[in-house]
């Protein structure tokens, strides 16, 4: 064995890059409960103040502190830079100050222009000129592909969010590997990968081979990033704060690389805590010493930003990043992945205080150790900053060294990536089908011109077929531009970071989305059960509803609508998966909006449910604001009937309560939250975001920002800084059910 | 036999150990002017249920109420004393906790029929949450337009039984604040060896957007809200009485 090996368990890990093996043989198991865990050095307040400082003059900024004009990153582009190096544990900036943001042009020159633009930045003109004229863009190429339809789809905002002018993101490199191996194998590794490709060159073989070329560049570039902070990390590390060290390298590589919308990190606690675990034992570090490493490593995590213009930022509210980390979970071998680690990450919202990044996301078991359980749902009472997705639903399909990205996206760490899809908006397909393919807005034949709905009531036989014949047309359109959006971030602005830190053979998820899933089972109850009446304006064109008679709504456990919102699901998924994909991914979809909620609302008409043009639809998988009207578990219990094999690349649900509904005392909050997400998950409920918090207190942190600054709520999938939020988006989130009984 | 009902929560928290599905029933005999469900009194309105419907409802997320139950409350769920023992006989045939949530108003043990129906209806409670308005006749009916002869009968009755018991007791300023009432109210607990618990709850007002929707004054309009200090003292002035 390795020298830098001493006292680890030998397994197959040794002969082969494989991680999981080397965690199974290898962690501890912790049963206990949090009383081990240290508070925050001097030296980890000192540099939290500091940074604190610099975030608070960031908003007073405007959003930025500063913005790269010149220097277009890379991982080995800007010299090492720090925030106070004498006391910083863990090295490394994305540029050469802190939250100086990082100038990105492979995704597309245009989107990076106008970001600095729009913070009153300009980008040098010969960057501009060179990306404009010699090197082409990942948005120059979709752009060059796009058929006129597509294009009408993307201004009509029926589909919305395409990864077409930034990076797509959601590709999580396994960085454990660099601590655990070494850059010089990883390399290795590819350089027998590339030797051993097929010998035909065919366009697939081609690629692969070039792929190949540019990870191994990337795994020398970034032993060169390492060489600038003083590191060596071309062998395996010695010392938990060694391991953290390279990990954190290999990440920082990857976001100097790409700004893709999600830059996850992936499951690394249980990981790191075997380094913990041999360092404490050998006197090597104190549990303190292990805690300020981990304080030191997320506070770095914290800093991660992009350059992105306000207007993404008001469709996915409050400059998010989404370094998601998986916490906990069980082993298929029934033993839990909970390590003292798994609490330290968590107590980073203790010592530091509650913020959205890293986001946080506890993988739930109904298994999962009682002491474990207790400990998150007091961090989620006291810190709102914890989501938890179910570890039960996962495992079968993934195993136990899965990981999530961005919010709900799971895959297998290192074995398997997605191509991330945005959203369509199946509420507008539902207008198109009554209006016959006429955007309800814009007046633009935008669908296939199919026969309109004629009568002044709506039909549901009559609507549910010409709706099914709407959603087949928008799988359509919407799985070929994704393919054009692929293929084309494939070839100019491909991780080969991220990818160089996984196998030789990946598994590709095709990833699409919904949106407006409430509102459309909520509008075909309407038409089934109550009457609704349409209304037509000048042009001819329905624009409203009226409503005659009550019907049942989605987040009551009313089989009667929770069924037809199955039904659509399932409809869909399975026109979806009727096209061709770009490298045989496979396709999936999900149930999540983040805050895009609210301007996919601004920009749909009105709808059969009552809704009325331009009102916000509710986040996620959750039902409408204020229609589920029998509590929170029926409200949960009709979003976990949602099959997760429809919906597998994830069912977001966010729930807001105030504490006092949550229980008079501390302790029983805790036991009742506990409750909460084992009933949730034992019923199949996919993913929880928990807010506990008074109304009272958002309407004054809305009046009073400054008082604030670390103020977190979840939205779908994942937390921002509610000062960081629009108005709108701050007047949504109050105006959402607070679930609260008298 | 169907029961009226005004309302289901499906996580209620506060009525009773654990998570709870509760059960809101309409109609009560009783007008506190602290009421903050003037909306389940009158008798007549509220849904329709089989004790059957409910039970199911509740049944098909059993995993949601493992720490806890079923709660019933309202209203004054005694006014439908025979669906309210349908429901807990088919909780307690499912194994299901079960919660009353009571003023006891309706108890009267010189009328044999009823008196049976709860002998029935207690066997079938795993605890009772007993609303004690008021230790003073006179006081409790100004308070609630009835007089508490029943009430403190109702709870030397569930004493005699066994029924283990909860007490609550409304804090109202100016109302059932006065260190008589209370140390009253303790020495008529003495020795009560069924009560495992005495709860204090402060009065609220978030009941009054209520009566304005019902078009009914709202009697307590000036009424401040106890602190949580006031909350304590009163309770160490119950609890030390007990002694």
């Amino acid at each position: 064995m390795r020298n830098e090996w001493y006292d680890f368990n030998s397994g197959a890990w040794e002969d082969e890059i494989n991680v999981r093996d080397f965690i199974q043989n290898n962690y501890t198991p912790y049963y206990g409960n949090g009383d081990f865990l240290k508070g925050p050095t001097k030296n980890t307040k000192d540099l939290w103040q500091a940074v604190s400082e610099l975030k608070k003059k960031e908003i007073e900024n405007g959003g930025v502190l500063d913005m790269d004009t010149k220097v277009i990153s890379t991982i080995t582009s800007h010299e090492a830079g720090y925030i106070d190096k004498d006391k910083e544990q863990i090295v490394g900036l994305q540029t050469d100050k802190p939250l100086k943001r990082p100038l990105h042009t492979y995704g597309g020159i245009r989107m990076s222009v106008k970001a600095c633009k729009d913070h009153g930045y300009e980008i040098d003109p010969e960057v501009v000129y060179n990306f404009t004229e010699h090197r082409k863009t990942h948005n120059a190429g979709v752009f060059d592909a796009y058929t006129p339809e597509m294009r009408k789809c993307r201004s009509n905002h029926i589909i919305t969010g395409l990864p077409d002018a930034y990076g797509r993101g959601r590709i999580i490199g396994d960085y454990r590997r660099v601590a655990l191996y070494g850059v010089d194998r990883l390399i290795e590794y590819k350089q027998n990968a590339k030797s051993s490709t097929n010998t035909v060159m065919y366009y697939d073989v081609i690629r692969e081979r070039e792929e190949l070329s540019e990870q191994i560049r990337a795994l020398e570039m970034l032993k060169v990033l390492a060489n600038k902070y003083g590191c060596d990390i071309s062998k395996p590390a010695t010392t938990l704060k060694e391991a953290v060290q390279a990990l954190y390298f290999a990440y920082l590589a990857a976001v100097k690389e790409q700004n893709g919308a999600a830059m996850s990190l992936g499951r690394t606690s249980t990981f790191l805590d075997i380094y913990a675990e041999r360092d404490i034992k050998n006197g090597v570090i104190t549990e303190e010493e292990a805690q300020e490493i981990v304080d030191h490593f997320i506070m770095k995590l914290r800093m991660v930003c992009f350059a992105r213009t306000p207007k993404y930022n008001s469709i996915f509210a409050g400059d998010p990043t989404w370094v998601t980390e998986s916490i906990g979970g069980m082993g298929t071998d029934g033993r839990p992945l909970v390590t003292k680690m798994s609490f330290r990450y968590l107590n980073t919202l203790n010592n530091l205080g509650a913020a959205p990044e890293p986001n946080l996301t506890v993988l739930w078991s109904s298994q999962l150790p009682d002491e474990f359980k207790k400990f998150c749902a007091d961090i989620s009472i006291k810190h709102h900053a914890v989501q938890y997705e179910n570890d039960d639903l996962m495992r079968p399909l993934h195993g136990d060294d899965y990981g999530i990205a961005c919010c709900v996206s799971s895959m297998k760490i290192g074995k398997e990536m997605q191509f991330f899809g945005a959203r369509a908006n199946l509420a507008k397909c539902l207008l198109y089908a009554i209006n016959g393919g006429v955007d309800e807005i814009s007046g633009e034949q935008v669908g296939p011109d199919y026969r309109p709905v004629t009568g002044d009531y709506l039909d549901y036989d009559d609507v549910m077929a010409k709706y099914k014949a709407m959603m087949n047309w928008l799988a359509g359109v919407y799985v070929n531009a994704l393919n054009i959006i692929h293929y084309m971030h494939d070839k100019y602005s491909y991780e080969r970071l991220q990818m160089a830190l996984h196998d030789k053979n990946v598994r590709r998820w095709f990833a699409t989305g919904i949106a407006g899933f409430s509102v459309v089972a909520d509008s075909l109850s309407a038409i089934k059960y109550a009457k609704v009446k349409v209304v037509r304006d000048e042009r001819g064109i329905v624009t409203d509803y009226i409503v005659e008679g009550d019907f049942p709504k989605y987040g009551n456990d009313d089989d009667r609508v929770d069924e037809i919102a199955k039904e659509v699901l399932h409809t869909f998924i399975q026109y979806l998966r009727q096209n061709h994909t770009y490298r045989d991914g496979i396709i999936t979809t999900s149930i999540l909006t983040i805050t895009s909620n609210v301007s996919y609302g601004q920009n749909t008409g009105s709808t059969p449910d009552g809704r009325k043009a331009g009102e916000a639809f509710a986040p996620g998988a959750n039902p409408m604001h204020g229609r589920d009207a029998n509590g929170a578990v029926a409200s949960l219990a009709s979003v976990a009937k949602i099959p997760f094999m429809d919906s597998q690349d994830g069912i977001s649900n966010t729930f807001t309560i105030v504490p006092s509904a949550l229980g008079k005392t501390n302790e029983e909050r805790i036991d009742n939250l506990i409750a909460l997400l084992d009933g949730y998950t034992s019923k199949g409920g996919f993913h929880l975001n928990v807010n506990v918090f008074d109304k009272e207190l958002l309407l004054d942190a809305q009046k009073h920002p400054e008082l604030y600054p670390q103020l977190t709520i979840r939205v779908s999938g994942y937390a921002v800084n509610f000062i960081k939020l629009t108005k709108e988006q701050q007047d949504e989130v109050i105006s959402r059910t607070f679930h609260s009984c008298i | 036999m169907q029961g009226h009902i005004h309302s289901i929560e499906s996580f209620g928290t506060v009525d009773g150990p654990g998570v709870r599905f509760v059960v809101f029933f309409q109609g009560c005999p009783m007008r506190c002017l602290y009421c903050h469900n003037p909306d389940t009194w009158n008798a007549s309105l509220g849904q329709s249920y089989e004790a059957i419907e409910i039970i199911s409802k509740m049944e098909r997320n059993l995993p949601f109420y493992k720490t806890g139950g079923i709660t019933a409350t309202g209203g004054e769920p005694l006014c439908q004393i025979d669906f309210l023992i349908d429901l807990f006989s088919l909780a307690k045939a499912k194994n299901i906790h079960t919660c009353l949530d009571t003023s006891g108003i309706l108890f009267d043990r010189r009328n044999e029929m009823l008196l049976k129906k709860f002998d029935k209806l207690v066997s079938l409670c795993d605890l009772v949450m007993l609303d004690i308005k008021h230790i003073d006749s006179d006081m409790h009916k100004r308070l609630t337009s009835c007089s508490n002869e029943n009430v403190l009968d109702f709870a030397k009755y569930l004493n005699e039984k066994g029924v283990k018991t909860r007490i609550r007791y409304v804090l109202v300023p100016s109302y059932t604040d006065d260190e008589d009432a209370l140390k009253g109210l303790g020495k008529f607990l003495k020795g009560f060896s069924s009560i495992e618990k005495i709860e204090v709850l402060p009065y609220h007002n978030l009941g009054q957007v209520k009566y304005e929707g019902l078009g009914i004054d709202y009697p307590l309009k000036d009424c401040n809200i106890p602190t949580d200090k006031d909350v304590k003292r009163a309770f160490d002035i119950i609890y030390s009485s007990m002694k």
